[in-house]
């Protein structure tokens, strides 16, 4: 019997493609006839474009046409791939083309295009002052589908405390409110309260690939490279997107430099190659540069929150009232709802109010990143959770066991229930595998320059969907191809989720061929990669096509050797008679008497609950072996949230401000651990992004005209190696979900905000518990509170 | 020197004389001409136009001499991506701040986004295409990736390897803090730094067995 994959370090299928340079990114492809396009960006975060003169650039030897946004699909309120009426430095007006790229960019120079500069918003906070301008002509946010105005007033503003963020009463003040419970009774049944103004930064996604792509049409279908976290999901946005059928969209997505959520279907300025090509009838490759890509990228909301809390004396949360202001850029409405629900799944309060705002800025687009809303409160109320447990004399780590939710959870505005949840354990064995006494016991001590800081983060988030389809080929030659939708953005989901299909089958490995990457190549309707989904949606819907596998091949050999299907068995590529395993046949006989059989052995028929995009695939492969193709329907009770405890001991130099990450421990509860080696890459992975996040990227705007400061990566650094501890460990609490048939959760998510949180509660701890709370917490603003001098900048300001 | 110069990639190679004839024969117009490169796998970015006058030079790179026409303010990236159709060297931001592009120049660790091509005649070049033996063994550092199941989305790795490479020639017996140094001037934006560690000290470790 072979041996389970599930659970086993095998390196994914295209690594040697990865490091041979033969793997293919979007800007790797070429096509006949070629030219490149450029484009032109807004030069101010806010303004309409009065005229164009493209004529001088026309005129050049090389310069094969112009986009404009008047050749691009309208959207009254949405965001457009050109614009004449850019809400943020950067946004992309024109593209032009020309053979090649010097050409074109010395074209986009000799454009002249006329700006009417208009009024424009940096800071959320400042989008809600009294007679403040609007980020945009509609509205300075969203309620509903409805457009309004939300200003507060200068009595709202007065009221707050000097440097607390107001909490203004009243239905016009927010766009969201829900409680739970009675708030004011939480707070009177408190020991202690916690009033706390926070201030998260916006964090640009910058994956190190920019979201280049290139594009051709041929005979009216098109053929689109790009990069993208998602495969079959970006065709039909694509399609959507230019009105087209989903059959004439050909997406071509075999590698993806990295996404984090800002390319989960792609990129919106995919489509100026797509449409240019079609335009000037040649392929058109649009390569993003890095500075680009800071614009066009996509960006963490930013929040800035009041956060009112109340802890029994054992510290139990007996009250959380939350007001959080979020940065919803031009186009977005922020994280701040997420983020209320992840603190009341978090610290499970008894208690709970959230009010909240999203505010139009003109600030690059923001979308979702790697845990979005999670990420950024468990940074934020982490550090908080130790100021109460050192109030309260009680073990923080115990504190946060208290009010970590057991499986009955029901947390958030509508009480979402859980499939499974082994955060105490995750606790409890982070406690011991770092250990917690010893380290705890350092906390506080100056050994020459350096202050000792032990934090820790307990950060969930979503871990998985249902409902996708698998689909499979066992081929004559015995081989058994597995057809997979997802993107290939460094996960390694399409290889991994592929094992629950071979694990019911009982093959090889080697006897498994993943096909992906090219949706001309019969895929599957899949999730989008994206929120954590793909390990449990697939190996979901995988587990079921290879059971459909499974039943064909019983089936098969009753049929010709006798009995009933359910005396064979699968393993080690054959179909064996479980009472006399010499009588069977191998999946390569088992898949030339399928094709004979043909109706549903050989994908002839299928079955009616197939997605329609499975069943074109189907179709597609029918008679090429034995076909399996089947949807999960598996079902479940409630949502999926996997966990990521995060552990860290920083050393804090007093005279620099600068931190060090001596050690990193995390334990994960994410179910049945499908590919260990790829999990820890996963949780080291995020955690270290959630340390850039909590300790050195940032942005940067002139206040005066509004541009930005911070768009190249050594003015916003992601963390490089030397930024990272190389004293690391982890672990997986490993206990199945219940609720799916292989047992796995997502992952991707939760480390984001361990890694934030332990961070910032280390360097809290490393402050004798005193709480910064906001980020970044950089080596300037840690010398200042070290100091104890004057900040260089306003308790609520962001950007800094 | 033999008539024959090889300006294509090597496997599909076009003779000077091929290509004018292949000129004429097309009655190519101006605007057409770079195009005439093209094949399988084109050759972009040769037509001439104002600003950008290019000349022949020689290059060797992955150790074959290579002749190819370079405007004056080319990159050493910009030419082994789009005129030699080596796609395995990255461009992750075109100025020297990522690491992507890095290959080896006379066996130093190098950003090619940020060395003009026409500086660099006369000297080694090797990308990450010119690691594999051409029997396709891999490079210890590459067997050492493949074996630690390094890198996440892995549009760093090339640059990574490069570095990794230099390291090992540099110092076979780095202590991990001495390999992270080494490989400090390369980013990976999904931070799978801990994995291109254990990956950099397993290549070391291989480079000494071959050693």
């Amino acid at each position: 019997m072979a041996e389970k994959l599930i659970g086993q370090d095998i390196a994914p299928d295209d690594l040697h493609a990865k490091i041979t340079g033969r793997a293919k990114y979007a800007e790797d492809f070429r096509a006949d006839g070629m030219v490149f396009a450029k484009l032109l960006a807004s030069p101010m975060p806010h303004c309409r474009v009065l005229r164009i003169d493209a004529s001088a650039a026309l005129a050049m030897d090389g310069v094969v046409g112009i986009l404009t946004a008047d050749d691009v699909p309208q959207s009254e309120f949405g965001e457009q791939c050109l614009t004449n009426h850019p809400l943020y430095e950067g946004e992309s007006v024109l593209a032009i083309a020309a053979v090649d790229e010097t050409t074109a960019a010395d074209a986009i120079e000799r454009v002249v295009v006329d700006f009417e500069p208009l009024p424009f918003v940096l800071n959320p906070l400042d989008g809600v002052r009294p007679g403040s301008p609007n980020a945009r002509p509609e509205g300075n946010t969203q309620i509903g589908r409805d457009w309004a105005t939300v200003k507060w007033t200068e009595e709202d503003f007065a009221n707050a405390p000097e440097g607390s963020m107001p909490m203004p009463e009243g239905e016009d003040k927010r766009d969201t409110e829900w409680s739970v419970g009675d708030i004011e009774a939480g707070f009177a049944a408190a020991d202690l309260i916690l009033d706390e103004t926070i201030v998260h930064q916006s964090v640009t996604h910058h994956p190190m690939e920019p979201r280049s792509a290139m594009a051709y049409w041929q005979n009216g279908r098109l053929f689109l490279h790009t990069s993208t976290q998602s495969l079959v999901r970006t065709r039909q946005a694509v399609a959507g997107q230019l009105d087209m059928d989903i059959e004439d969209v050909v997406l071509i997505g075999e590698y993806c430099g990295g996404g984090f959520g800002s390319k989960i279907t792609g990129s919106l300025i995919q489509l100026v190659p797509a449409l240019f090509s079609r335009k000037i009838n040649r392929p058109v490759m649009l390569r993003i540069h890095r500075a680009e890509e800071s614009y066009l990228g996509r960006a963490r909301p930013g929040i800035q929150a009041r956060i009112r809390i109340g802890f029994r004396a054992d510290g139990r949360v007996t009250a959380l009232d939350l007001f959080a202001l979020g940065d919803a850029g031009p186009y977005a409405r922020g994280d701040q709802n997420s983020a209320a629900n992840m603190a009341s799944l978090a610290y499970t309060p008894l208690n709970m109010r959230y009010r909240g705002l999203g505010v139009r800025t003109n600030t690059p687009p923001k979308a979702a990143q790697r845990g979005p809303g999670g990420a950024q409160i468990i940074g934020m109320l982490e550090p908080l959770m130790d100021k109460a447990a050192r109030e309260l004399g009680v073990d923080r780590l115990a504190l946060r066991r208290l009010n970590a939710p057991e499986a009955d959870v029901e947390y958030g505005p509508r009480g979402s229930t859980l499939t499974s949840v082994f955060v105490r354990e995750a606790i409890d064995m982070g406690r011991e595998l770092f250990g917690w006494e010893e380290r705890i016991a350092r906390s506080g001590q100056l050994n020459g320059t350096k202050r000792t800081g032990i934090g820790v983060g307990v950060s969930p988030y979503t871990a998985g969907s249902r409902g996708f389809d698998g689909l499979l080929v066992i081929r004559p030659d015995g081989m058994v191809q597995i057809q997979q939708g997802l993107g290939n953005l460094g996960t390694n989901s399409n290889f991994d989720t592929a094992r629950a299909a071979a694990d019911v089958l009982g093959v090889e490995w080697d006897d498994v061929e993943v096909v992906f990457g090219d949706t001309s190549r019969h895929l599957p309707w899949s999730a989008v990669q994206a929120g954590s989904q793909s390990t449990h949606a697939h190996t979901r819907a995988n587990h079921a096509a290879g059971l459909d596998a499974k039943q064909k091949l019983q089936e098969i050999a009753a049929r010709d050797l006798g009995g009933r299907p359910e005396d064979y068995e699968t393993s080690d590529g054959r179909v064996y008679r479980r009472s006399n395993p010499s009588q069977g046949m191998t999946l390569g006989r088992a898949a030339t008497r399928a094709i004979e059989l043909g109706g549903r052995y050989s994908g002839e028929e299928f079955d009616e609950d197939l997605n329609d995009m499975t069943k074109a695939s189907v179709r597609a492969l029918a008679g090429q072996g034995l076909v399996a193709a089947a949807r999960d329907t598996f079902g479940g009770e409630g949502g999926l949230q996997s966990w990521v405890v995060g552990f860290a001991e920083v050393e804090l130099d007093v005279e620099t401000g600068k931190v060090d990450v001596v050690h990193f421990t995390a334990v994960t509860d994410c179910g049945v651990v499908v590919h260990p080696r790829g999990l820890g890459g996963q949780i080291f992975g995020g955690s270290f992004q959630g340390m850039g996040m909590a300790m050195s990227q940032k942005w940067v705007f002139d206040p005066v005209w509004g541009v930005s400061f911070a768009k190249r990566l050594y003015t916003a650094r992601p963390p490089g190696m030397l930024d990272v501890p190389i004293d690391v460990q982890w672990a997986a609490v490993g206990i199945p979900d219940p609720q799916t048939p292989v047992g796995a959760k997502g992952i991707g998510e939760p480390c984001v905000g361990a890694g934030s949180a332990a961070l910032t509660s280390a360097i809290s701890d490393a402050l004798e518990g005193k709480c910064l709370c906001r980020t970044p917490l950089s080596p300037d603003i840690l010398l200042a509170e070290i100091e104890g001098r004057e900040p260089a900048y306003g308790p609520l300001d962001l950007h800094v | 020197m033999s008539d024959v110069e090889i300006i294509g990639t090597p496997e599909r190679a076009v003779t000077r004389r091929k290509f004018i004839m292949g000129v004429i024969a097309a009655g190519a117009t101006t605007s057409s001409v770079g195009y005439l490169f093209k094949g399988p796998q084109p050759l972009l970015g040769a037509l001439l136009v104002q600003g950008s006058v290019e000349r022949l030079v020689t290059l060797n790179v992955n150790g074959q001499q290579r002749r190819v026409d370079v405007m004056k303010q080319e990159t050493l990236a910009f030419t082994l991506r789009y005129k030699l159709g080596l796609t395995g060297t990255k461009l992750g931001c075109d100025r020297a701040e990522c690491g992507a592009c890095t290959v080896l120049i006379d066996g130093v660790n190098s950003y090619s986004c940020s060395v003009l091509t026409h500086t660099v005649r006369g000297a080694q070049i090797t990308t990450i295409e010119g690691l594999e033996a051409p029997d396709g063994t891999l490079h210890p550092v590459q067997q050492a990736v493949l074996d630690e199941g390094g890198f996440q989305c892995a549009f760093c790795a090339p640059g990574f390897i490069m570095s990794m490479v230099a390291m090992v020639e540099t110092n076979p017996n780095p202590t991990p803090e001495e390999a992270a140094q080494a490989l400090s001037g390369n980013l990976c934006r999904c931070a799978d730094y801990n994995k291109i560690l254990t990956s950099a000290m397993r290549a070391a470790e291989y480079s000494r067995q071959q050693a």
